[in-house]
């Protein structure tokens, strides 16, 4: 079973309760298969118990990258998470968990 | 006005490393070099300082980074543009000046201030993130709004060897070197969203040279232990040549940018400073030979008529207890003890988070649930009102060493006063940037 993580890599930033994710081929030629498969909706069932609100793609063809804007993703936001991880700087690697 | 100009970023966080900023002053030939230290939370806490003494609020670090620097600033000429300000910019310019004379060095220091904008705030105003009024959030103890270019460049207009500011924009502290060299103007949009994106690409130092990237197995970057931070050479077209000092540790890659671009980015079409609404979404990046990478690209379109404030508030204490379990059945004893530790104190303290480090601590997703780790930690935590509170969930974690599951060791409890921070905004009319000149 290949993993997201076999073909892609992400880097993960928060502001405040909303957590970013990105998206990049390791090969550029990936770039267009990405954007058929790796949907809004698919990150948001994928990442379910952690994202609670609103997940907005934004595909990127200049630098072939994809950019999931999750809202309402870090149990309140760095400040006041009870969360180890309250940044969700580790959630890069769960998205690139998903099974392809 | 000049053709090219080369900004090196030696620190991107408030504990970032202090030698990389050394060997960029030292070996980089820079005409500035920016420290970016400030996070959401730092004014904040910098603030609660400055109550308990009007000379200090400024950054923690700002002796121990810049005493070693300042005889290499002024021997390379090379100017510093950074935000160790923190909640007092002229206490922090006063102490530069303290440790400059104490080397018997001779130099000019420009305090920017007015980004403090807690006196103008009524507790009405309504937070970007819930539409609720700020004070309901709880006691308010700090506002700093995000000030731009144009708060630094009248400071630049002098001939100060260093400016310290507060609360700015991390990408504007970039921005306003180019706008000083160039001649840009301020209404020139498309080139401060192309220096824009080259400030937002160094902000975080580290992150550009293979730092939060590096990977052994999927993305290898060379010597990491002597990690050197970057610098770019900005052209008065706004292109921009990315590299580092040779010799140093991490590399320059394309991979690498790509990531740093999106990093922390809501809306790569749409990226909001005080400056200038940024596009990145149509940045091309070109290695054009090793360790140099080329950004060209990218725009910007009229700056937001408001201005962004932090506003930090108290938000109660934070508990956490951990414990360690290990061989047959860890798992399943630090669950009874995670139980047990509900049981007895759930009726006080209601929002109690239970997590087993090793097992879902950092994701409590499907993903975690059919691992089987030979140890894991027990960890508990939860936010109170009161530190007294607070403390019983580390106290009744250390207590389960007698009085729950076999085998637990390594018990640790700590408690942390939380200041949330929230976003509201201000029109431009109501705040007032400035500056002051020390001198010794």
């Amino acid at each position: 079973m290949k993993r997201l993580a076999d073909i892609a890599h992400s880097r993960a930033g928060d502001k405040g309760n909303i957590l970013v994710l990105s998206l990049i081929p390791f090969d550029e030629k990936d770039f267009d298969w990405l954007v058929q498969n790796i949907t809004a909706d698919r990150v948001k069932k994928h990442l379910q118990n952690q994202l609670q609100g609103n997940v907005t793609r934004y595909v990127l063809p200049s630098i072939k990258a994809l950019q999931f804007t999750c809202e309402d993703a870090l149990a309140g936001g760095v400040t006041t998470s009870l969360a180890l991880d309250s940044h969700g700087k580790s959630l890069s690697y769960a998205l690139l968990e998903m099974e392809i | 006005m000049k053709e090219k100009i080369r900004i090196g970023c030696g620190a991107g966080f408030s504990g970032d490393r202090i030698e990389p900023a050394l060997i960029l002053t030292e070996n980089g030939n820079l005409d500035y070099l920016v420290l970016e230290c400030l996070a959401e939370r730092t004014i904040a806490l910098a603030q609660k300082r400055k109550l308990q003494n009007p000379e200090l609020g400024y950054d923690v670090l700002l002796e121990k980074r810049l005493r070693g620097l300042l005889p290499l600033l002024l021997e390379h000429k090379t100017r510093l543009v950074t935000n160790m300000g923190a909640a007092n910019p002229i206490a922090g310019a006063k102490k530069i000046l303290e440790l400059a004379k104490a080397q018997n060095l001779s130099i000019k220091v420009a305090a920017v201030f007015g980004d403090d904008v807690f006196e103008f705030l009524t507790g009405q105003e309504h937070s970007i993130e819930n539409n609720q009024p700020i004070q309901s959030y709880g006691k308010l103890v700090s506002a700093n709004a995000y000030l731009g270019v144009e708060a630094i460049l009248p400071a630049l207009e002098t001939d100060a060897n260093i400016i310290i500011t507060g609360r700015v924009a991390d990408p504007s502290l970039f921005l306003a070197p180019m706008i000083h060299e160039f001649g840009w103007e301020l209404d020139q949009f498309d080139m401060l969203g192309k220096g824009t994106v080259l400030g937002h690409l160094l902000e975080c130092a580290g992150q550009l040279t293979g730092g939060y990237f590096a990977d052994p197995v999927s993305k290898p970057v060379p010597e990491l232990d002597r990690l050197g931070h970057p610098f770019v050479d900005v052209f008065s077209d706004g292109r921009g040549i990315i590299s580092k000092v040779e010799g140093t540790g991490g590399m320059i890659s394309e991979q690498i940018a790509k990531e740093q671009l999106l990093y922390e980015v809501l809306d790569p079409h749409h990226y909001f400073t005080p400056d200038v609404v940024a596009d990145f979404s149509t940045v091309q990046f070109e290695e054009i030979a090793f360790d140099q990478l080329q950004v060209s690209g990218g725009g910007g379109i009229e700056k937001p008529e408001t201005y962004k404030v932090s506003v930090g508030y108290e938000a109660g204490f934070k508990g956490e207890g951990e414990i360690s379990y290990a061989g047959a059945h860890a798992v399943e004893r630090a669950k009874l003890a995670g139980e047990i530790i509900e049981k007895r104190i759930k009726g006080q303290i209601t929002n109690l988070r239970v997590d087993l480090i090793g097992l879902n601590s950092l994701h409590p997703t499907e993903l975690s649930k059919n691992s089987n780790p030979y140890e894991v930690r027990l960890r508990v935590s939860g936010m109170c009102d009161t530190m007294e509170q607070a403390q019983l969930i580390g106290e009744e974690v250390e207590a389960l060493y007698t009085n729950g599951p076999a085998g637990g060791g390594g018990a640790r409890k700590m408690v942390t006063q939380v200041i949330g921070v929230v976003s509201t905004l201000l029109n431009r009319d109501q705040v007032k940037p400035s500056f002051q000149l020390f001198s010794v």
